[in-house]
């Protein structure tokens, strides 16, 4: 059974169609990435997931249950987490305080359990030395790797991150993919949006292209980079 | 704990005693003074928890005082109650009328949301004016004699060999600091709880928090009721030594939200001991400006103004930047040494960290 199914959903802001009947299923564990030139509707598919927007059209299914109108908290607390496209982090709380209101509230742990958990992410996403830095202060790379880290902190089943590799240095890059395949390798299923396609190539097990809030195809990576239609759409973009 | 805090304690916990001693050495006239300065600041930190830590800038807090005020004396009045039953029916009938104005005004966000607070304690305002049994627009008075017949005026008076209303403002006071120290208390553990946490990050970034799973609604609710329910409590309690109340006094927004909001603004908002420096600031300010007439709230307006330009987290923010020095800190901090979770390998982490 897959852990995330959509079936035709859609979504207009005024007499735009940013998501376009689109149906598709993310198995227990599977990695799948989304690419798409800017404006596509890669980041309204993730806030349609997270409940963030409420869709117009069509159902989301998650873990056998339908969420389609249930509120963006519920469904951290089934198991969906998420970074954003531009990092929001609480500001004026610590680096480790931002991840335990996760464990907290998302995860649903409490006491030494998930301060130990939090403890622990933080090592893993290379942010252990700045746990007591105030999150305001951090860079941008930093924040974003808080951003990766806080959506662990709520033990998600599914895990949704968005561009979480833009503006990263090639070692960093490597570093992140290796923090992408632990969580994978936990049996945590993950939907990446990524314009860094090497990064996300190397991590993913199939590739989902949308335009204009339609999905173009879906399928194993090499095959899909392959399809004319996203090479037009990709042309001049190292792969 | 700390090391500031371990000393802070016994700190505070002698300044609370040395409160409590003060019938019994200082003067009627010091008496209220204090009375004022611990109603303030219990209004203070009332205002402090829902603009400081909720992000909820309400200018309407004087529709809690005043009904607070009006149910303890209608409660006395037309109850027939003892007074000190008639400030805890204040406090529960202030938190009761919080949740139809929370359903209305927490539609609303920013500057709308105070303004939809200012004016549903207007509306208030204008339909407790109407009734008669209190006096309509002219208010009430208090019976001759109730305050001093309420449960523990005499003992005191015994005690303390007083007057009659002398031991009933005693008697106010002592209540003012329990109820002080009572809303120190409930906000330090309530902020350092995981409720107060999920506070403070919707007060940060609301999108982030509800994608964390934090239900900003709910929390928001609770501090609401719960500082209309202290606010109400301290109104009752205003207006009982007072003896008599009018609704341009119970619902004075100068007095009970802006007077608080510049206590708290200049005492360092967010921050628990914030109020605490405000009001003793504030209250010197009064003391050294009572004479200059209407150049007093210039002079104290432009205060804050100073305050809110040079030292945008208070006197007690520009405090702790300069010294390190935090007292009643909310910070969690993450524990010294690992110890196995399953599914992912143990590891030592760095002291300080």
């Amino acid at each position: 059974m897959a852990i995330l199914s959509l079936n035709s959903v859609s979504k207009s802001f005024g007499a735009l169609k940013v998501t376009d009947d689109v149906s598709f299923e993310v198995a227990p564990g599977e990695v799948l990435g989304i690419i798409g030139p800017n404006g596509a509707g890669k980041s309204t598919l993730f806030n349609l997931i997270t409940g963030n927007i409420r869709t117009d059209a069509g159902t989301i299914t998650f873990d056998g249950t339908d969420v389609t109108g249930q509120s963006p908290m519920a469904r951290v607390k089934a198991g969906i987490g998420r970074s954003f496209q531009i990092p929001q982090p609480f500001t004026h709380l610590s680096v480790y305080e931002n991840l335990l209101v996760a464990a907290n509230f998302g995860g649903g742990q409490g006491g030494r359990e998930a301060e130990q958990l939090c403890v622990d992410i933080l090592d893993r996403t290379g942010l252990g030395d700045l746990a007591e830095a105030t999150s305001g202060s951090l860079s941008l790379l930093q924040r974003k790797r808080l951003e990766l880290a806080r959506a662990m902190a709520t033990s998600p089943k599914l895990i949704l991150l968005d561009e979480i590799a833009g503006g990263l240095t090639d070692g960093e890059c490597v570093a992140l993919i290796e923090t992408i395949k632990s969580i994978h390798a936990q049996g945590t299923a993950i939907i990446w949006i990524e314009h860094v396609l090497h990064a996300l190539t190397s991590v993913v097990e199939r590739l989902m292209v949308l335009n204009f809030g339609k999905m173009l195809t879906i399928g194993a990576p090499e095959v899909v980079m392959d399809t004319p239609a996203v090479r037009e759409i990709y042309l001049g973009i190292e792969v | 704990m700390n090391h500031n805090s371990k000393i802070a304690l016994p700190v505070a916990l002698a300044i609370v005693a040395a409160l409590a001693l003060v019938p019994f050495y200082g003067s009627r006239a010091i008496i209220q003074d204090l009375f004022t300065v611990l109603t303030l600041l219990v209004l203070a930190m009332n205002w402090n928890i829902l603009a400081g830590f909720a992000g909820l800038v309400s200018v309407g807090q004087q529709a809690f005082v005043g009904t607070g005020a009006y149910a303890m004396f209608a409660a006395v009045i037309l109850g027939g109650v003892d007074p000190l039953w008639g400030i805890v029916i204040g406090g529960a009938a202030a938190a009761a009328l919080s949740v139809p104005i929370a359903i209305f005004t927490f539609r609303l966000n920013g500057a709308y949301f105070a303004i939809g607070t200012w004016v549903s304690a207007e509306i208030v305002r204008l339909s407790l004016a109407q009734w008669k049994a209190l006096g309509g627009g002219t208010g009430t008075s208090l019976p001759k004699g109730t305050t001093q017949e309420m449960f523990g005026v005499q003992p005191i008076r015994h005690l303390l060999g007083i007057s009659n209303a002398a031991a009933a403002d005693v008697l106010s006071y002592w209540l003012a600091l329990a109820l002080a120290v009572a809303t120190l208390s409930a906000s330090y553990l309530f902020l350092r709880s995981r409720a107060g946490l999920g506070l403070q990050a919707i007060r940060d970034n609301l999108e982030a928090a509800r994608s964390v799973g934090v239900d900003p609604a709910r929390l928001k609710a609770i501090v609401f009721v719960l500082s209309a329910l202290g606010t109400g409590v301290c109104g009752a309690l205003m207006f009982l030594q007072i003896t008599r109340v009018t609704p341009d006094a119970a619902f004075s927004v100068v007095d009970w939200t802006a007077f608080v909001i510049f206590i708290t603004v200049i005492g360092g908002i967010g921050t628990l001991p914030g109020p605490i420096v405000g009001v003793l600031v504030f209250y010197v300010l009064q003391r050294l400006l009572a004479d200059y007439g209407t150049l007093y709230l210039i002079l104290l307006g432009l205060f804050g103004i100073a305050i809110m330009l040079f030292a945008r987290r208070g006197l007690w923010g520009l405090f702790t930047d300069k010294t390190g020095i935090e007292l009643l800190p909310l910070r969690h901090r993450p524990p010294r040494t690992a110890t196995p979770v399953p599914g992912i390998p143990p590891k030592i982490v760095k002291e300080g960290t």
